[in-house]
């Protein structure tokens, strides 16, 4: 900042106006500076550029997958909340300094859910279950976790993620996907491979409750000294898996999943431990359709209670976004390019149903 | 006694918090239509900025009231006059308003308000659907009307420079013309 004499200075007299063509020339020059700008602020924000793959792209898709997902999630979009507690066994403050790993008990609010576009959808049809949680360590700091069943995830990015939704979305013609489209993916994207494997060979069963829940994503722990853990966490049942064929699990009612779970917390809580895996060097973090070799290392970090259930649409969970990469400090996203999207996609989700919930409410005068 | 000039510590706000502030408007758009991993690193960025632009404007704004500022040239045509008045009031606002809102909306979603490490925010608004929707919207349309102040701020500012070379530019110059000449 240079030195300047403000007040004493007399007003410095105005140099003459230019002529005509200067004028000209300066206008010309503002026009352009100011039209550049626009361009600019236009080309960020990606209104020149129609083919970028944006969350409200990848929203758009999702949402045209059968039924109607107004007001709810875009994907897992059926589910019920639940609350709970973690109780953390205080292994796991060696490799995260996270304060919700440090010994204790701290409450949970979280959300199972089949992993589809329709909000009604029957359970029998969702291949793919999903647990959620949100934890809140005393100082206020939150771990917001969502994970899935599959041992793997379908897609390794954002993009392939995309083409997946599109080839899933609901034909208006027929009211169906077009299996083709399907087909033609997966025939396209042999990193599927692992994840089509499972969905094809891993028995069905009849709960929530018996199911393990995977990170898939990896993460960073980071200890004391600063140092930083790759890790996947895995929530892992106590209950027995209780199989049954997907056809009989179809004859119990679409609602099968909620029923089972009502009838067992009635009985009692259900645990899960909560089991970070430690990565190996050279094995992928970027890469979630890729499992770790079974024999790396694992800490059993706590206890998940689950001791009851809600429904959505008044439960504790229907407005809170699970975001993966709302993390407590000592926790940080890997490498994994799934994980900017999730948060970026979550977020437009998040920000549909809020508004949509609104707009319900003013027009119904009732909250849903 | 009125100034000629604003001051060097009105100046320096001025520039500092325009770059700060048109940084925020392309990091704002640029990272809601992104699914690349520079997502993170923008929000990351985005979040913290802001709340420093807060306090930038509110400090800005109390120098503002004790400092004034340099009279307008008087052969200004009233409507002129208003305009720079009343684009000035608005880019005040907004620079106070946008900020509130993106951590009202914050915690109206249920979110908690990191600006980075342990760094945290209470929540200034209660975890409620129809007030994140309401603000959330909000803090997408007065960032494009920020926007558009900004760009007409700064066709005038260049028309004072350029065309009619009345001295309105120097009072907020970073540099002074007795240095320059
Ligand atoms: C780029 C990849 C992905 C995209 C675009 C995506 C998209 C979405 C969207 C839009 C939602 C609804 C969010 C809301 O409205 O609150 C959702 C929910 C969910 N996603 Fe993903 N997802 C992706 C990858 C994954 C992965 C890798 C997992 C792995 C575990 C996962 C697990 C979940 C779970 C558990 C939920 C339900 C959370 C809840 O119950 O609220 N997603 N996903
Ligand atoms: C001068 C201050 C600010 C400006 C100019 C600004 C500008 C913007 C813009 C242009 C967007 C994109 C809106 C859209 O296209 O939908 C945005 C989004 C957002 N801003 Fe701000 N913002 C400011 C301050 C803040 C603050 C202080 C916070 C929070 C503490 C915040 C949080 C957010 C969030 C969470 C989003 C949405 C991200 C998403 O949905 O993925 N902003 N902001
Ligand atoms: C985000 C960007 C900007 C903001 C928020 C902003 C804000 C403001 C405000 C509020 C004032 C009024 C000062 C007062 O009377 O209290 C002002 C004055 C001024 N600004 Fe900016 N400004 C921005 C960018 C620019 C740019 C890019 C230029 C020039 C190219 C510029 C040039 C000026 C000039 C010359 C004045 C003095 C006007 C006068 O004497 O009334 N500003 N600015």
């Amino acid at each position: 900042m240079p030195p300047a004499r403000d007040t004493a200075s007399p007003p410095p007299a105005p140099p003459p106006r230019p002529g005509r063509t200067r004028q000209a020339a300066a206008f010309a020059l503002i026009a352009a500076v100011c039209g550049l700008s626009a361009t600019a602020f236009a080309y960020t924000g990606g209104w020149l550029s129609p083919d970028r793959l944006t969350p409200a792209r990848i929203v758009d898709a999702l949402s045209d997958r059968g039924g109607d997902p107004i007001g709810h999630r875009r994907n897992h979009s059926k589910g019920i909340c639940f609350l709970g507690t973690f109780e953390a066994s205080g292994a796991g403050t060696a490799l995260s300094t996270a304060s919700v790993l440090a010994r204790g008990s701290y409450p949970v609010v979280g959300r199972f859910a089949i992993a589809t576009g329709d909000p009604m959808a029957a359970d029998a049809s969702g291949r793919v279950r999903s647990l959620a949680v949100r934890i809140v360590a005393p100082d206020g700091q939150e771990w917001r976790s969502g994970m899935n069943n599959s041992p793997v995830f379908v897609v390794a990015t954002p993009r392939a993620f995309y083409e997946q939704t599109v080839a899933s979305e609901v034909d208006p013609a027929t009211g169906h996907p077009d299996p083709k489209a399907l087909a033609h993916f997966f025939a396209t994207h042999p990193e599927s491979a692992p994840f089509l494997a499972w969905a094809k060979t891993a028995p069905w069963t009849t709960s929530f409750a018996d199911q393990q829940y995977n990170s898939l994503n990896a993460f960073r722990f980071i200890d004391a000294s600063g140092a930083s853990h790759p890790v996947r966490w895995s929530l892992v049942p106590t209950a027995a898996p209780q199989v049954e064929p997907v056809a009989a699990l179809a004859a119990k009612g679409p609602d099968f999943l909620e029923q089972d779970l009502k009838a067992r917390l009635a009985r009692g809580p259900l645990t899960w431990h909560l089991v970070a895996t430690l990565a190996a060097p050279g094995d992928p973090t970027d890469d979630a359709t890729k499992a770790w070799p079974a024999d790396r290392p694992t800490v059993d970090l706590g206890t998940l209670e689950v001791t009851t259930a809600q429904d959505e649409a008044t439960g504790a969970c229907r407005d809170i976004n699970y975001d993966p990469t709302i993390l407590p400090t000592g926790i940080a996203p890997s490498d994994d390019p799934l994980l900017a999207a999730r948060s970026a996609v979550y977020a437009n989700s998040f920000d549909r149903r809020t508004a949509e919930l609104a707009r319900h409410a003013t027009a119904a005068g009732s909250a849903r | 006694m009125t100034p000629t000039r604003f001051s060097p510590l009105q100046r320096g706000l001025h520039w500092l918090m325009a770059a700060a502030i048109i940084a925020m408007l392309f990091i704002g758009v640029g990272m809601v239509t992104t699914v690349q991993p520079r997502y993170l690193a923008l929000i990351a960025v985005h979040k913290p900025l802001g709340i420093a632009i807060l306090l930038l404007a509110l400090l800005r704004i109390g120098v503002r009231l004790r400092r004034g500022a340099p009279p307008l040239p008087a052969d200004l045509p009233p409507i002129q006059r208003f305009g720079a008045h009343a684009s000035h009031l608005v880019l005040y606002g907004l620079m106070v308003a946008m900020p509130l809102i993106g951590w009202a909306m914050l915690s109206a979603g249920g979110y908690p308000v990191v600006l980075g490490g342990v760094l945290r925010l209470p929540p200034i608004a209660p975890h409620d659907d129809a007030l994140q929707a309401v603000l959330r919207t909000a803090h997408t349309w007065l960032a494009y009307a920020l926007f558009l102040t900004v760009i007409a701020h700064l066709g005038a500012a260049l028309m004072h420079a350029l065309i009619r070379r009345d001295g309105v530019f120097q009072t907020m110059a970073p540099w002074s013309r007795a240095n320059r000449a």
